[in-house]
């Protein structure tokens, strides 16, 4: 069964079209990445799912409800983090955790909440004297206080430091398993290749392509990408002259040659064959952070 | 009904760790009676203020004092600050309406302006032998009325104010309007007869306080003021409209 349900959407401001047309589903018990470029339309895709705005036009269900008419019921079962969203400065975590806890009719334990963030020694701490991470965690603790069948998480892990954000990403996973339909939404490529089962691509407020991670790096194509630093200056053209190349870029000392087929093997042949070394030699596989900028034809912001 | 007092108990405790509003808005109107109550001059009748002695007739001038910081200050910093900062944004994602925390506040803005005024008619009845307001339901309808209106007025510069910056610069001029129409910069008795008379239906209303406390009139018994019931009427008035349109006009984000 479809937890989400997205259909045709619309939805502008003013002069300003943020959403095009977007149409995805969501299914039970996956994490459900919406990936695209900042301004693509994803926040307020988000909205839309989560009726704090309403749509122009298209459909969207969330759990069979409709979030704009069912609102309360939504409320109820949809956790919600959402960017740009605090709390008082002086309240603490274990305040906002039972004043949370109270708005909902199945309430979590807060406690063990707590504790899976790594929280519980924060309890008496007031909201302003938290860290970015720890703030972050309070949000997705709220986002779950009121165990909900979904929960929405958007950029989560803006703003955390590495190890941060590896312990979140545990967390998610965490979530997930214990039977929650996650819907994340990201610009951090590794993020979404790390968690999302499937990923719908938006871009100018349109889905421009919905797949698993490992769908969208083949849909670019099995191409490699070679680097390497030169010992001496090589003429392009006898790189791009192969049938196996398809780019040569150079990227300060180092050439980047991009192709098909037994690239390595081609390219090593002719440097030998002009008596050049190739220091630092690398090979890269396709990822996805190629795959989202061949798919939406623009670099990250 | 529970979540708004979970609400309530959450925002009192907010208030409370706030040492500023706290002393600004509860604390410092008593305070600042005494003090001048400190003075031997101050505590003599005079005929200036109507046969009593200045404390007497400042003493609701003090009490506009910190109700214009509750109402004028305290509300609407805090309501544009949760806006600005989404905190008003993630309570909407709750099965609570943000409402519910606007609702919260006015009420926790109400009890300090109820304590507020207990200290001041409390300090200047023990301390200053100021007698208890004579005529005690007019002064609690006029402190209510007053004290709505003027909380109205700082619920609607929270409603419309874009950004922190402007709420606050402008509910600080309207404060510094408030308090010079109440008299509290200078006494009544050297204002323009016109100006005295508006100032009338200014909130939090310092004339017809003063009246229902003291039973003189704010300018100093000499101009006999418009009917007490009228000036609380057109405040109450003020209040509707005023806070009827801060309903309309709110923006969430």
């Amino acid at each position: 069964m479809n937890i989400i349900e997205v259909t045709n959407l619309h939805k502008r401001y003013g002069p300003t079209t943020a959403v095009e047309d977007v149409s995805f589903t969501v299914e039970a018990g996956e994490i459900f990445g919406i990936l695209g470029p900042n301004g693509a339309g994803k926040t307020t895709t988000v909205e839309c799912l989560t009726g704090l705005r309403a749509p122009d036009r298209g459909t969207v269900s969330v759990l069979g409800l409709d979030p704009r008419r069912d609102r309360d019921e939504l409320r109820q079962r949809v956790g919600v983090q959402l960017q740009e969203s605090r709390l008082p400065d002086r309240q603490t975590v274990g305040e906002a955790m039972d004043l949370y806890r109270s708005f909902y009719r199945r309430p979590a334990d807060g406690g063990r909440l707590l504790e899976m963030l790594g929280l519980t020694d924060k309890r008496k701490a007031q909201y302003r004297t938290l860290s970015g991470g720890q703030k972050q965690r309070l949000a997705i603790a709220l986002a779950l206080v009121g165990s909900p069948e979904v929960a929405v998480l958007d950029e989560l892990t803006t703003g955390l430091d590495p190890q941060a954000r590896r312990e979140t990403w545990d967390l998610v996973e965490h979530v997930r398993d214990q039977g929650v339909t996650v819907v994340l939404v990201t610009h951090v490529m590794d993020e979404a290749e790390r968690l999302c089962d499937r990923l719908a691509l938006i871009d100018g407020g349109r889905v421009t392509a919905l797949d698993t991670p490992a769908g969208l790096v083949e849909r670019v194509g099995a191409q490699h990408r070679l680097r390497f630093r030169p010992a001496e200056a090589v003429d392009d053209r006898l790189l791009t002259d192969l049938p196996e190349v398809s780019a040569v870029q150079h990227q300060g000392a180092q050439l980047v040659v991009t192709g098909t087929g037994n690239l390595v093997q081609a390219v090593t042949s002719v440097l030998a064959q002009h008596h050049v070394v190739a220091h630092d030699l690398r090979v890269e596989q396709a990822s996805l952070d190629d795959a989202f900028l061949t798919l939406t034809d623009r670099r990250i912001p | 009904m529970h979540a708004l007092t979970r609400l309530t108990i959450a925002e009192v405790r907010l208030f409370l760790r706030d040492p500023v509003s706290v002393f600004l808005g509860v604390l410092f109107p008593a305070a600042l009676l005494l003090g001048l109550g400190a003075i031997p001059a101050l505590r003599e009748p005079a005929d200036e203020f109507g046969g009593v002695p200045f404390v007497e007739a400042w003493a609701p001038a003090a009490l506009a004092l910190g109700l214009g910081i509750i109402a004028l200050q305290q509300i609407p910093v805090v309501v544009a600050t949760y806006r600005e900062r989404g905190v008003l944004r993630r309570m909407s994602t709750t099965p609570v309406h943000p409402s519910a925390m606007l609702a919260a506040q006015l009420l926790v803005a109400l009890g300090a302006a109820v304590v507020a005024g207990a200290l001041v008619v409390a300090s200047a009845w023990l301390v200053l032998d100021v007698p208890l307001p004579q005529r005690p339901l007019e002064f609690v309808a006029s402190f209510v009325v007053g004290f709505g209106a003027l909380l109205a007025l700082g619920t609607l510069i929270a409603a419309v104010a874009p950004s922190l910056r402007l709420a606050t610069g402008l509910a600080t001029f309207t404060y510094v309007v408030a308090m010079f129409a109440g008299g509290v910069f200078l006494p009544q008795f050297l204002m323009p007869d016109a100006l005295v008379r508006v100032s009338a239906y200014v909130p939090p209303g310092v004339q017809a306080l003063l009246e229902s406390w003291s039973g003189v009139a704010a300018a100093g018994g000499t101009a006999a003021g418009p009917p007490l019931m009228l000036q609380v009427g057109i405040m109450a008035l003020l209040a509707v409209v005023v806070g009827g349109a801060a309903a309309t006009l709110f923006r969430w984000e």
